[in-house]
């Protein structure tokens, strides 16, 4: 008598990846570009090796280069995204709450949504000068608009039942917004942020390449001017780990604000 | 105290021209601590009639109103225990709990008392800082229990409650319930489309027809509140939930139809 087994034929659906290979990845690239730097393949004024970039970055910091670029372009992200993603989250809540706001507000948005912000830069910087003020508008809007858009599908999402039962137990419209609006949108709500952080960071690049004396973006082009790439690709290598913080605080923010998620 | 369900009547617009008669010529009074079923088929309106009575859809034609009130200064207050469960995802247990109680600008020290309380009633003092997404189904009904017995309202208001619970969780939550209503007595309009259930709660059922609801008839429940389930009663029982079933049976056919 011979016996026939019956395995799981989905097993693969669950199979476990070790953690060491999201890493692999990432290495084996790095080392493939080392070595063809090294074999002199490729000339180092079109593509630096890894190790040298690292290590005029390191030269870079000590000598307070990067530090001196990095602090205004800070200081500009900064205060653009957090007035864009404050006015968008309070613009998004009362489009999405009040039929009024939303029959008034929404189609002006949404003819102003497919912009490119940058192409606004000229006229901001005629308006407002050259200064801080017309980056940093321009950042603002660029955050506002996948923000708003997003909080206000929040707010359409949240559940009615859930607005009816708040009632039920007393909430007025302000408790309803503050209680049940919000927190229901906020997974919605970071999901615009998230999104925002990438036109943010996008949008500051842009602006202090065309108009800036500081920031990462004039200095990646001023080296990209003088052809030295090493300090170019370190410039690249800034705005990346800025970007991965930037991803990375959102999303420590997130897991503290929604731990019932 | 007594509630007054008067004349009232619903219409809903199909259509432009087309209008549906969900309710008609509801007239019924719910009494102080009395237990008051809605039965009828799928269709028959009766959760549009409980919406009604909570405030959350405004009747065609007809009112609603407490007459009575111990306290005349007082709003009447009205909590709902909802079949979608309906608690906030966000808070936890004590926090869902308690929400009335925060709505009604009670201080925090109240608000502990009470939320322990009903907590307790209801059997969780174990999850009191759980999330609701870490509960099974039938917890999340106790809170959503708790939540409306914290706020001790004039009437409770239930809308098939158990409806979306398997059914041997569903006949403890019912011994359960009854349990609960022994201790706090609230006047309650009960909403539900099972018969055994109707019979086991109520002193008095309501049988809806559909196509319009109408009341078709009210039924003394003549049997002691407290272990109705027993075999003494077991005759008895079965002739009341025979008695409902004929009643409706014909319409439930016909809802099957649609």
């Amino acid at each position: 008598m011979t016996k026939k087994m019956i395995t799981n034929r989905v097993a693969f659906l669950d199979k476990k990846i070790p953690i060491y290979a999201s890493i692999l990845g990432v290495a084996g690239v790095l080392i493939v570009w080392e070595i063809i730097c090294s074999l002199h393949i490729v000339s180092p004024l079109f593509l630096p090796a890894p190790s040298a970039i690292v290590t005029t970055g390191w030269n870079m910091l000590l000598s307070g280069e990067i530090l001196k670029n990095l602090i205004p372009s800070l200081y500009r992200i900064g205060i653009g995204y957090v007035i864009g993603s404050v006015v968008g989250i309070v613009v998004g809540l009362l489009l999405g709450f009040s039929k009024w706001a939303d029959a008034i507000g929404t189609p002006i948005v949404y003819s102003i949504y497919p912009i490119p912000k940058i192409a606004l830069l000229p006229l901001f910087v005629l308006w407002l000068g050259i200064g801080e003020l017309s980056k940093v508008t321009i950042i603002s809007l660029g955050v506002f608009f996948p923000v708003v858009i997003n909080t206000y599908s929040g707010v359409k999402n949240v559940d009615p039942i859930l607005i009816k039962a708040a009632v039920t137990f007393g909430s007025n419209h302000l408790n309803v917004i503050r209680k049940v609006i919000l927190p229901g949108s906020l997974p919605m709500i970071f999901a615009g942020l998230k999104l925002a952080a990438g036109t943010s960071l996008l949008l500051l690049v842009a602006a202090e390449m065309i108009a800036a004396q500081s920031g990462i973006g004039s200095m990646v082009l001023h080296y990209g001017n003088l052809m030295i790439t090493t300090k170019l690709m370190v410039g690249v290598l800034v705005l990346s780990l800025l970007g991965l913080a930037f991803n990375r605080f959102l999303q420590w923010v997130e897991n503290r604000l929604l731990p019932w998620k | 105290m007594r509630i007054v369900i008067d004349n009232v009547g619903k219409k809903f617009k199909k259509s432009k021209k087309e209008e549906t008669t969900a309710l008609e010529d509801i007239n019924f009074i719910i009494h102080e601590k009395e237990f008051v079923v809605l039965v009828g088929p799928s269709g028959c309106g009766k959760s549009t009639l409980l919406n009604i009575v909570g405030g959350l859809l405004s009747p065609s034609s007809g009112s609603i109103y407490f007459e009575d009130m111990e306290d005349e200064n007082k709003d009447p207050s009205v909590s709902i225990v909802f079949q979608e469960i309906a608690l906030l995802p966000w808070r936890t247990v004590y926090q869902n709990v308690i929400y009335g109680l925060e709505e009604k600008k009670m201080s925090k020290r109240e608000q502990m008392e009470k939320g322990d309380y009903y907590i307790d009633m209801v059997g969780l003092s174990e999850f009191k800082h759980a999330y609701p997404k870490q509960l099974s189904g039938g917890m999340k009904q106790r809170v959503g229990i708790g939540r409306a017995l914290a706020v001790e309202p004039d009437l409770l208001l239930m809308d098939e409650p158990f409806s979306a619970l398997d059914a041997q969780t569903r006949t403890l939550m019912q011994e359960e319930l009854l349990t609960i209503w022994n201790r706090t007595q609230l006047s309650t309009l009960y909403v539900t489309h099972n018969i055994e259930e109707a019979v086991y709660l109520a002193d008095r059922v309501i049988v809806l027809s559909r196509h319009p609801g109408r009341i078709k008839e009210i039924i003394s429940i003549d049997l002691p509140k407290m272990g109705r389930g027993e075999a003494k009663y077991r005759a008895q029982f079965d002739q009341y939930a025979e008695q409902i079933w004929q009643l409706i049976r014909q319409d439930a056919v016909e809802a099957l139809k649609e």
